[in-house]
């Protein structure tokens, strides 16, 4: 048993020291929050991350078009005044809800832009935490050309 | 290693603006090929940015994010000249390390 335990911790702070130098990359030692990206639909993303019932926000900007030509490819961009560490977007109709997630150390600043892929007209969700509390803001966006190839 | 991305950051009044392009198919797994068999996931899924080993923006990708990711953040705490460098990770364990000077 003695022995066990001694491996384990032997192994934990070898994966550590590695990622400390740089062996492996800060990514790969990362996790990617599984089931958070299996969330089926607002509340089970948010279970998976942590919150809870988030509050409705008028501090969230979403930067995003009414109207998407293609869903392949549709610029989404948050940004908030609130103290923000954790950035998430979300889009409701597609089969996994959760799109991006988006980490914000000390000096970040709450402010974030990509693309993403809709499967259909839906709303799209931004959630963001800020001292430990989670807030929402909705949008709507149309598509007209579905972007999961269906 | 993968396809190199385009990295530009641009200081300004103490903030960097950078603007990520990635290359990488980002299938979402929800697609079918002619024959119909499914087109497997594979996508990016951690991409971490750093200046001096110290991490600045840290983002978790699903297979929802568009073909050839862009990535735009902004933060503080660095100058002109300073290197960032941007690691990402995809789910096949297929990475790509890239890094550009701030300007």
């Amino acid at each position: 048993m003695n022995n066990q335990r001694r491996n384990v911790l032997r192994l934990t702070s070898v994966i550590a020291l590695m990622a400390s130098t740089g062996l492996i990359t800060s990514a790969q030692a990362a996790e990617w929050n599984k089931a958070a990206f299996e969330g089926k639909n607002l509340d089970d993303v948010l279970k998976a991350m942590g919150g809870t019932k988030p509050e409705t926000s008028a501090d969230i900007i979403m930067r995003a078009p009414d109207i998407a030509e293609n869903g392949a490819v549709v610029p989404v961009g948050v940004e908030t005044k609130l103290k923000a560490t954790q950035i998430a977007i979300l889009v409701e109709k597609n089969p996994s809800n959760l799109a991006a997630q988006f980490m914000l150390p000390a000096g970040a600043e709450a402010f974030v832009t990509t693309r993403v892929k809709m499967g259909q007209s839906s709303n799209v969700h931004a959630l963001v935490k800020a001292d430990g509390k989670w807030y929402i803001a909705t949008k709507e966006i149309k598509v007209t050309l579905g972007g999961c190839g269906g | 290693m993968a396809d190199p991305m385009r990295i530009r950051a641009a200081e300004k009044d103490g903030i960097v603006d950078v603007k990520v392009l990635m290359k990488h198919d980002m299938e979402s797994g929800q697609r079918k090929d002619a024959a119909g068999a499914t087109i497997p996931a594979f996508f990016i899924q951690t991409v971490i940015a750093q200046v001096k080993g110290k991490t600045v923006f840290t983002a978790e990708f699903g297979p929802a994010v568009s073909k050839d990711p862009f990535l735009n953040f902004k933060f503080k705490g660095a100058a002109k000249g300073d290197e960032i460098v941007v690691d990402w990770v995809d789910n096949s364990g297929d990475k790509r390390s890239d890094k550009a000077k701030i300007s």
